[in-house]
This record gives C-alpha cells, structure tokens and sequence, in this order.
C-alpha cells in the first residue's frame, strides 16, 4: 500500500500525486519511470514516469493525465488513500552529461517527466532551452517549475490561448537554424509529436532523445507488449529504454502498436464514466 | 470417444477394487497386469474450451487405489531412479493402496513440498513413470502406473481434510536470508531455511507471489487456489513476502546483503525473457509473445472480460509458433478467450514435442490444430499494421543433430501463406539479465544463465546461491524445487558456522 500524501489537479485532465514509496524515492534517477496498479485482483497495470521524489520524505510524484480506465480510477483517489502497488524505478535512467545547449521539448503531460531532465541538465552545467507545448491554455503545466530552471522557455499553444500560437515543432525549428546550433534535444510528449520533432532536428543533425511510453504489463523484460523498432532491431522499452535515439525509432509501428486494444479501452471507458458518474468523456467536450 | 463421467469411471473402479479385494489369496504380477489403467476423469473437450477450470478432475478413491494395485512394488524401483528428486514412489504408491493416505502423503514430503502442484504439472511420461516397470511390460509408457495422477491425489486429500500444518520451525536464530524470486526455487528455498528458525525475506517483481505458477500456467491445468495455499503455508511459517520489489532495480543484489544485512541470498529469478523469432513482421499489431499473452490471462485475469481491466486481444484464427508447454497453454488459453480457430505451427513432429504428452492430447481434443513440420517465415499485416496472414514453410527431417533429435530442414520452394490475426510466438524463454547487469562479479555463462555450483547452489560470491531456471535456463517445476532443496541445504550449513 502506497498513501497518497497530496493530490493536486494541475489543468482539466492532469492530476499530480505524491505517493509514498520510500525505497523508489531513494534509488529512482532522472527518466525513470514505476508501474502503477489501483488494485490487485482486476487493476491494470500502467507505467508511468517519476516526476520527482523526496529521499528525505520518501514520497515519488506522478503527474498523469486522464486518458482511460485506469487513469480515471488514480484520479478518483482521495488525498490519503492509497495506491495498492507501485512497483519501480524502472528502466534505465537519462544520460546526462554537459554538452552545451539542450533543447528540452515538453508536449502536455510529457512536461512532467521531463521536468527531472531539464533539472539534471542545468545541473551539469547545460544552457537548457525549454520548449512547452499544449493544445490550450488550461492544459499547460509546470510552467513555473519549468522557468526556475530554463535559461529561455518558449510556451506554445495549438490555439494561441497561452504563449504562441504553434506546434512545438516551429520554435525547434528556429532553435536549429541558430548558429551554433543545439547541441542536443530532448523530446517528450505525445507519439506523433516526438515523430515531428525528430524529423525537425535530423536535417540540422541534432542528435534527438525521445522517451518511448507504450502498452506494458511487468516492465521488467518479461512480456515484450513493450517492444518497438529502433533501428530496425527490436528492443523493450522497459529495460532498453524508455529513451532512444528518436531518429531511428519506427513511430508508426509505436502509434499502431499503442492502439492495439483500442476498442476494449473505449468500452472500459465508458463503463468507468458510469460507474464513477462522470458525465463526460474526454476529448468528446461540448 | 465417449466421454465417461467422474461417477461412472469412479463405479466402475468400485466393483473392480470390491472384487479384488475379496479375494483370498494375494494379488500376483500378472493380476496386477490385468488391472486396467485408470482413465483421468475430465471435464469434455466441448465444454472445458468454454470455460477456465481445471481440466482433469482427479480420481475418485476407488480409482485411485485400483490404479495404486497395478503397481509391481519392484524391488530395484526404476522409478525412483527417474525421479529427480528421489521420492520413495512404490513406498507412497503402496500406502495409498493399502488406502493408508496420511501415510502416502508424509512419503511424498520427504522429498517434495509441492506434490500437489508436480502431480499435475511435471513431465512424469519422460521421469518416474518412462522407467516404470509395468509400462515396459505392456509395452506402452502411457500405461505405466500414472504415478503423478496417485501424487495428485494425495496431496489433493490432504488438502480437502484441512490437515495440512504448516511445519514447525525452529527457534530464531537472528540470521537473516533473502530470496529473489517466488516461483517454486524459491519457495523450496524458502519453506527449508525459514524452517531452521532463519528470518526470511522473499522478493518478488510481481503484484503477486508465485512466480510461473501463477502468471504462466494456466488455472486450467493448476488452480491458482492451490499455488494461494503455498504461499499461505509459507506466510503461516512467518516468511516475511515483499512483492512489487525488483532486485537490480528496487534494490541491488549488493546492497541487500552489505546495507541491508541479509546474511545470505538465493537467486530464483527464473527465465522470463521472451524469444522471438526475429522475423519480419513479428512487431505487428497481434503479435505477442506466449509470455505476455498468459500473463494477460493469468495474473492479470483478463478470461474474466467482465471484471478485469487488462485487455487481451480480440483473436478469430491463431497461429501459436512452438511445442512446448508454452506453446500448448498459449493455443488452449486462446481457445478459451473466444477465438475460433487455433493452428499451432511447430517445426518438427509430434514425437520432439518438449510439451507433457497429456497436454499435447487435451490441446487435440479441444481443436487446437497441429501444423508439423512447418515454420513460420514472415508475418503479414495490413494498412494499419494489423496481422493478416503468415508465411510458413514446410520442413522435413534430415540427420540427428547434437541431441539426437533428428533435425528439420526446410523443403526448398514450399511456402504458403495462412489467414490469421493473431502470432503467439512460443519459442522459449532465456534468463532476465537485470541481476547479472547489476550484480558486479556474478559469473554467468554465455547463455545467460548464472553459474552456480550443482551441489549447493553457491555462485561465484560468497553468500550467494542461485537455482531453478535461472540456473538451468528453461527447465521444470521439479527441477527448480530439487535445485532449491540443495541451496537451502547449502545455506542452512553455512549460517550454521558463521
Ligand atoms: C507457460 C509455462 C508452462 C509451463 N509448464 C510446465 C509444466 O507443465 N511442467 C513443468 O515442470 N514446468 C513447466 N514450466 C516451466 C516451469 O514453470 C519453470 O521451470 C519453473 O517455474 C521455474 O521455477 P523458478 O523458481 O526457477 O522460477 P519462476 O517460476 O520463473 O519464478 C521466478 C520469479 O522471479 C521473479 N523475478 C525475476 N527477476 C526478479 C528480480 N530481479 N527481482 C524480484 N523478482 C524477480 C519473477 O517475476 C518470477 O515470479 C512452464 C513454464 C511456462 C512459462
Ligand atoms: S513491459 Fe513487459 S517486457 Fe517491457
């Protein structure tokens, strides 16, 4: 059992939760991710990445945006329940190292987990220029833990509503045809986004970290649902990843592979709308 | 065939073991001969492929002491000989004739802790029961005493009288052992050291404990209430359980034992790295491996569509790649999700099928359909990635190889293309690398497997012990628990004189 120490609601669809998990806290690095399940007898169980964590306290925090079932189940959770398991950190942690200026490229939720990166790669000794991403003012996030650390943030939006009105892609853009240009970027968001990012950078060759977040089930190499093709191998994103060169990953098998069980998840969908009494489904707004 | 009910084969028996028993003088070899094997009384092929209970029900007590009869009580007992853990098999054969069952079953746990569990699952066709003098005389293995059905039972009886206590365990002693894994190495390991009066911790990945028990053999074949009381047993005896705890990840190997103060540990992690098959296509949309497809099932409960929330795939026509085990609980299991149609495509004949005879024979019976001596080439898919068909290749055999099996070669110019929407690739499993990649100076071999001693269990560091499949690479359940017999021997001898 994992309490729940907070819970906050940081837009619309986003949830953070600061659970305790002492053991993870303590050993996690940056780009690590946990697996998550609401209960043990029927719960699914999902990945997602550590946005922070507090040795001292023993608590991890996640940042999740509610997409699904399970999602909904984790949201529903009050402020001192508690998470029946959590089990992590897994995968391998970010490289980080000093290599000059990074790039660090957030598209909505997937600011959260590159939060811990940008840190670490101020940390080193990076320039880190932060680029932000979402489809509405409502669903930017960690803007201001993003500018602590950010020697330019640079907010967009697909309606203008906040910061430009643009896809991520046209401000990494720009960034590349600076002179000198990035040395490196890192990707994290939604998968047809890192795909746009990474066709961006390779002309200017930048060499371009995604971080891969598919269908898992142990997250420890036991299942392989994990596996996309980087390079034209195969490889698990639980224990080879979660990041890869994102110029050699196969994003359309990625995005295909994720909708593998697309229409069993819209039908727990709905049923989970009728049980918890959520009117709405997401992305069906009025 | 006929399908005779639990009832009728139980009455049948009744009348048979009622005349034997009346005779005066005693029962001869060639009386014993006469004896008819005793049929396993089962669920119907029509019926089981609806639904996810056990298959085989067990014998009724008439059966099972007639079946116990045609046992020749030999004094060399080839059996035992077959056996890897050494059970005195004519010893428990004989007290479950002479029905004195608290008996038969205290014979059993001299040399196993999970009969109940090998009874059902071990490949006795190819252990006690291929040396079983009775078979060889009617010339037919499938005739010898079904030793693992006589198992079976006992361990069933014990546990449906409510009389099995936990065993006693020894005062503490203050050491302390921890043991990664929970499949049945480890929790041989486990039950023999906590019963030295030794704290013990267990570490499992899982949400649950139970290791391939539970997550890979299906509740038809090994009910997971029986895999729940193990584990019961142990906790009963105060072995402390952490699951959602990976070692190499959670915490490393090193720290448990010089920050953590474990005086020892064992490795049971098992072999849980998937193969495939490296073809073209194999990441396609309804692709998967046999491991992540059980354990949607299993673990995860995704049979019961109603209450869980883990999807499984939405199969019509399945090919499941391989014939072992795996493969067979794959093709049964996606009989029993709803798909309409099971091919199972295996490279060689049915006589090289690694899988449990019984196994091969309850898949046929419930329609999976074999393809032998055929491979598959490559997966086709359709515009949005989805598998659509499979490209197979016929094989015939050519000259024994290394192992004596005659080895498959590819008849040139023999493709053809099968329409199916779902791959189950069931080739094996090799050993996770996560505890070798974290634990600095713990040799392996260049398989993967970790290098441990045959008698003990001790690996190349001092204090730690390893067995079961991450020692043997994919093996069996009997195995593991002999393996894990030995380690604990060796770890109990060695917190002795620390
Ligand atoms: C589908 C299937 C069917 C089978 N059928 C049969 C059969 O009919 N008869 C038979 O005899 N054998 C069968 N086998 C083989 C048999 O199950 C195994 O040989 C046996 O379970 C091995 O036992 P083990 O204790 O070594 O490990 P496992 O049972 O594999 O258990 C290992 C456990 O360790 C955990 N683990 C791994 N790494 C870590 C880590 N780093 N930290 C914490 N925990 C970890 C795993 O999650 C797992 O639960 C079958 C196997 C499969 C997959
Ligand atoms: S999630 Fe199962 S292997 Fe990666």
């Amino acid at each position: 059992m994992h309490r729940i120490v907070q819970k906050r609601q940081l837009s619309d669809e986003v949830f953070l939760l600061r659970v305790e998990a002492p053991l993870i806290a303590a050993a996690r690095r940056p780009g690590q991710f946990v697996i998550v399940q609401a209960d043990s007898e029927f719960g699914e169980r999902i990945p997602l990445t550590i946005a922070d964590a507090d040795p001292a306290a023993g608590t991890i925090t996640l940042i999740f945006q509610v997409v699904g079932h399970t999602t909904h189940r984790l949201a529903a959770l009050p402020e001192g329940g508690a998470i029946e398991n959590v089990l992590g950190p897994l995968g391998r942690p970010t490289h980080i190292e000093k290599v000059g200026t990074v790039v660090c490229v957030g598209g909505g939720i997937g600011v959260a987990p590159l939060h811990p990166i940008a840190q670490g790669m101020k940390l080193a000794g990076n320039r880190v220029v932060i680029v932000i991403g979402a489809r509405n003012a409502k669903l930017v996030i960690l803007e201001d833990e993003m500018r602590a650390i950010a020697d330019e943030l640079i907010v967009c939006t697909d309606d203008g509503s906040r910061g430009r009105k643009a896809l991520v892609t046209a401000p990494l853009k720009e960034l590349c045809e600076r002179s000198p240009k990035p040395d490196l970027a890192v990707a994290i968001g939604p998968p047809i986004m890192m795909k746009f990012c990474a066709e961006t950078t390779r002309p200017y060759g930048v060499p371009t970290v995604v971080s891969l977040n598919t269908i898992m089930v142990d997250g420890t190499g036991m299942c392989g649902g994990c596996r996309v093709t980087v390079g034209g191998q195969t490889r698990f994103v639980c224990v080879d990843g979660p990041e890869f060169d994102g110029h050699q990953v196969d994003f359309d098998n990625l995005m295909q592979r994720l909708r593998t069980y697309k229409p069993r998840e819209d039908e727990l969908h709905e049923r989970c709308h009728l049980e918890l009494g959520i009117a709405r489904l997401e992305g069906r707004r009025p | 065939m006929t399908h005779a009910t639990p009832e009728t084969l139980e009455a049948e028996a009744r009348a048979q073991l009622d005349a034997l028993l009346a005779r005066a003088e005693p029962l001869k070899a060639k009386d014993r001969l006469k004896i008819p094997p005793q049929p396993m009384p089962s669920q119907p092929a029509a019926v089981r492929r609806g639904n996810i209970e056990e298959v085989a029900l067990g014998f009724g007590p008439a059966q099972a002491r007639l079946e116990a009869l045609r046992c020749w009580q030999c004094k060399n007992a080839p059996c035992i000989e077959g056996c890897p853990v050494r059970i005195d098999i004519p010893g428990f054969v004989r007290a479950i004739a002479e029905n004195r069952l608290e008996e038969a079953i205290a014979i059993l746990k001299r040399n196993t802790i999970l009969p109940a569990i090998c009874g059902r699952v071990c490949p006795q066709e190819t252990q006690c029961q291929e040396k079983c003098t009775v078979g060889k005389a009617l010339k037919d293995v499938n005739a010898a005493v079904a030793i693992g059905r006589l198992e079976r039972y006992a361990a069933d009886w014990e546990r449906e009288q409510g009389c099995a206590a936990p065993p006693a365990v020894k005062p503490e002693t203050g050491k302390k052992v921890a043991v990664i894994g929970s499949g049945p190495a480890s929790i041989t390991v486990a039950a023999d050291v906590r019963r030295e009066g030794h704290a013990v911790t267990m570490f499992e990945a899982f949400h649950k404990p139970g290791g391939v028990l539970l997550y890979g053999i299906p509740e038809f074949r090994l009910p997971k209430r029986i895999v729940e009381l193990e584990i019961a047993t142990l906790r009963a005896m105060g072995v402390e359980i952490r699951t959602n705890f990976v070692v190499g990840r959670t915490r490393t190997l090193r720290q448990l034992l010089d920050e953590d103060g474990y005086d020892a540990v064992f490795i049971g992690a098992g072999a849980g790295l998937p193969k495939f098959m490296n073809i073209p296509g194999e990441n396609l949309v309804g692709v998967f491996s046999a491991n992540e497809y059980l354990t949607r099932a299993n673990l995860m409960r995704a049979y019961d569509k109603a209450r869980a929330h883990t999807p499984i795939y939405p199969s019509r026509k399945v090919a499941v790649l391989g014939g072992g085990n795996v493969a067979m609980d794959a093709a049964r299991m996606a009989l029993r999700i709803g798909a309409e149609e099971v091919h199972l495509v295996y490279r060689r004949t049915e006589v090289e099928m690694p899988a449990r005879v019984e196994e091969v024979a309850h898949a046929k019976e419930e329609g999976v359909e074999f393809h032998l001596l055929q491979n598959a080439k490559r997966i086709l898919g359709d515009e949005y990635g989805r598998v659509k068909a499979i490209e197979c290749v016929r094989y015939e055999l050519g000259e024994p190889d290394e192992s004596g099996r005659r080895r498959p070669v590819e008849v040139k110019g023999s493709e053809f293309v099968m329409d199916v929407d779902t791959v189950i690739v069931a080739i094996g499993n090799e050993p996770n690398p996560l505890i070798r990649q974290t634990t600095e100076g713990l040799q392996t071999s260049r398989w993967g497997t970790i290098l441990a001693d045959e008698a003990t269990g001790q690996t190349s560091l001092e204090r730690v012990y390893a067995g079961g499949d991450i020692v043997l690479g994919a093996a069996t359940v009997i195995l593991a628990m002999g393996e894990g017999r030995r380690a604990a021997a060796a770890i109990n001898a060695m917190l002795a004189t620390r």
